[in-house]
């Protein structure tokens, strides 16, 4: 038990001061980097749970996915120069209040979940599954997520597809002018197509495209 | 104090026993890669240091161990030194949830083949942060290019997964091994072996897919800027994860530890040798495949992906439920 302990304290330490260091660290690529430091220690104290397949869908889905996509971001942009920008107290910054509005409801939200935490019977009672204890973790899930909350599965689905249609419609631009290659076009070309055979009159010289 | 003590030595002896073959198999294949390559081209290969040139590796890596290792002044320090360092830490965790045999293998949990997923899309960090850390623009590009390309062809790796999973109704290798003693899923899923081949060199950026790395491009990618120590752990991890992929191809197709035929000069070769052999068959398909394909171009690599191999899975994966749930052979619990 003491090695499980110390293990558990190891890993929610170094999940506590990499959350902090995300927001402190000053330059935006170590934040993202300290971000992703914070998911694999959260992955591996689910995994020190017993709840195996979500400490590892935890690392599929942010850390090899989600987190890359952040870094994508965060390395494209002129860090540098925005935060001469943006970070320089002016009058006219619109984004700080803004920035303050999310992160107050954020903070209301954690509000929430800790009081409820406090009345954890409360919130058990209201989890009405029947866990078999013999089934591995991913086999228990997979039974009640396909079975009790099936529609809210599908809902959940649609959401996410609709966010990416969105998404895509949002930064689709059609370009005019733009030379694509169609493999079918390639492959069922021809030689009397391709190729054509002219007979060059001295001194006249051929039109090409005509 | 000491019951601990005991079970950190015998792990720690466990994990040596298990690396150290990994890490001299890396240096071998990694002749047998230059030899294959070699031939097929009509050339010798490295035939000098040793019998058949064997131990050209150990002289190339007493090379790098040598040389010095030039950190760029203008590159972000700690980052640049992380980066290969994590390549080669993720190409050897995974090997701990590989089973040689039925009883072989470091780690035996339940969600093997997640575990294994997790580690390869993990991979991808070890290149960005090489590439960004450089400060350099030829890395940066190579970083980039890779980290999309890897992220793509993981999806389709990932749907093929599903499709042997759905065979099997387990995420525990050693069961996705022990499913297939009837027969090999290379068999019923072909389509799909081809698919995960291609991907798989598409994820290692092996030829024809080695975009992130192209010479007549980017001089020579997310690596530009390394040298030395440095360098050799970045071709060390891309090595060792080639060999996971070549393991993790036998254990989901190739029936991983079984033999071919369970009669009897077969099946008294112990198991170990059997996946080892089909890990070897794999390295010298993904070998051949180096030598005699030429480069694909970025947007046709992102075609393949996105656009083929997506759809193609994903409907194989309808086409395999169905199958399975009419024929009533689901896997149940």
């Amino acid at each position: 038990m003491i090695a499980h302990a110390v293990v558990f304290y190891i890993f929610s330490f170094i999940a506590i001061v990499s959350a902090i260091m995300v927001t402190v660290s000053r330059n935006t690529v170590h934040s993202v980097f300290f971000l992703i430091l914070d998911f694999i220690s959260i992955s591996c104290l689910f995994i020190m749970i017993g709840a195996e397949f979500l400490g590892m869908i935890m690392l599929i889905v942010y850390v090899g996915a989600v987190a890359v996509l952040f870094l994508f971001v965060v390395m494209m942009l002129n860090v540098a120069q925005q935060k001469n920008e943006w970070f320089v107290a002016s009058d006219s910054s619109s984004h700080i209040p803004i920035g303050l509005l999310v992160s107050l409801v954020i903070f209301s939200e954690l509000l929430i979940v800790i009081g409820g935490w406090k009345y954890k019977a409360e919130l058990q009672d209201s989890i009405n599954i029947n866990l078999n204890s013999n089934l591995t973790n991913t086999q228990s899930l997979g039974n009640i997520i396909y079975t009790d909350y099936v529609h809210l599965f599908q809902l959940s689905g649609m959401v996410l597809l609709v966010a990416m249609i969105g998404a895509i419609v949002l930064t689709f631009r059609k370009r005019s002018g733009v030379k694509t290659q169609s493999y079918f076009r390639q492959i069922s070309r021809e030689r009397n197509e391709g190729v054509e055979l002219i007979d060059v009159e001295t001194k006249k010289g051929v039109k090409i495209d005509a | 104090m000491t019951e601990y003590a005991t079970i950190l030595f015998s792990e720690v002896l466990k994990i040596l026993m298990l690396l150290v073959p990994v890490l001299v198999s890396v240096a071998m294949i990694v002749w047998l890669d230059r030899r294959v390559w070699a031939f097929v081209q009509k050339r010798r290969g490295p035939n000098v240091v040793g019998p058949f040139g064997l131990l050209q590796s150990l002289a190339d890596a007493l090379k790098y161990i040598f040389k010095e290792i030039i950190i760029p002044a203008s590159s972000n320090k700690v980052i640049f030194i992380l980066a290969p360092i994590i390549t080669m830490t993720l190409a050897l965790i995974s090997w701990a949830v590989i089973p040689f045999s039925e009883d072989f293998v470091l780690a035996d949990i339940n969600v093997g083949i997640l575990y294994l997923f997790a580690v390869s899309s993990l991979g991808v960090y070890g290149i960005i942060m090489g590439g960004w850390a450089s400060n350099s623009k030829y890395p940066f590009l190579g970083a980039i290019r890779s980290a999309a390309q890897m992220v793509s062809y993981e999806v389709s790796i990932g749907i093929i997964i599903i499709n042997v999973l759905l065979c099997v109704g387990s995420l525990n290798l050693s069961d996705i091994v022990k499913a297939q003693e009837n027969v090999w899923y290379i068999i019923p899923l072909f389509p799909m072996f081809v698919i995960f081949f291609i991907s798989a060199l598409a994820e290692t950026n092996r030829p024809p897919f080695d975009l992130p790395e192209a010479e007549a491009e980017l001089v020579a990618g997310y690596q530009t800027e390394y040298s030395g120590m440095m360098y050799a752990m970045f071709w060390l991890g891309e090595y060792a994860n080639i060999l996971l992929m070549c393991a993790l191809g036998s254990i989901l197709f190739l029936g991983g530890w079984l033999s071919p035929i369970n009669i009897f000069p077969f099946n008294v070769i112990p198991s170990p040798i059997w996946l080892i052999l089909k890990i070897l068959l794999l390295f010298i398909l993904f070998a051949l495949v180096k030598a005699i394909v030429p480069r694909y171009r970025y947007d046709q690599l992102m075609r393949l992906g996105w656009k083929v191999f997506l759809p193609l899975s994903l409907t194989w994966v309808v086409l395999t439920a169905g199958y399975l749930m009419y024929f009533d052979l689901l896997p149940g619990n």
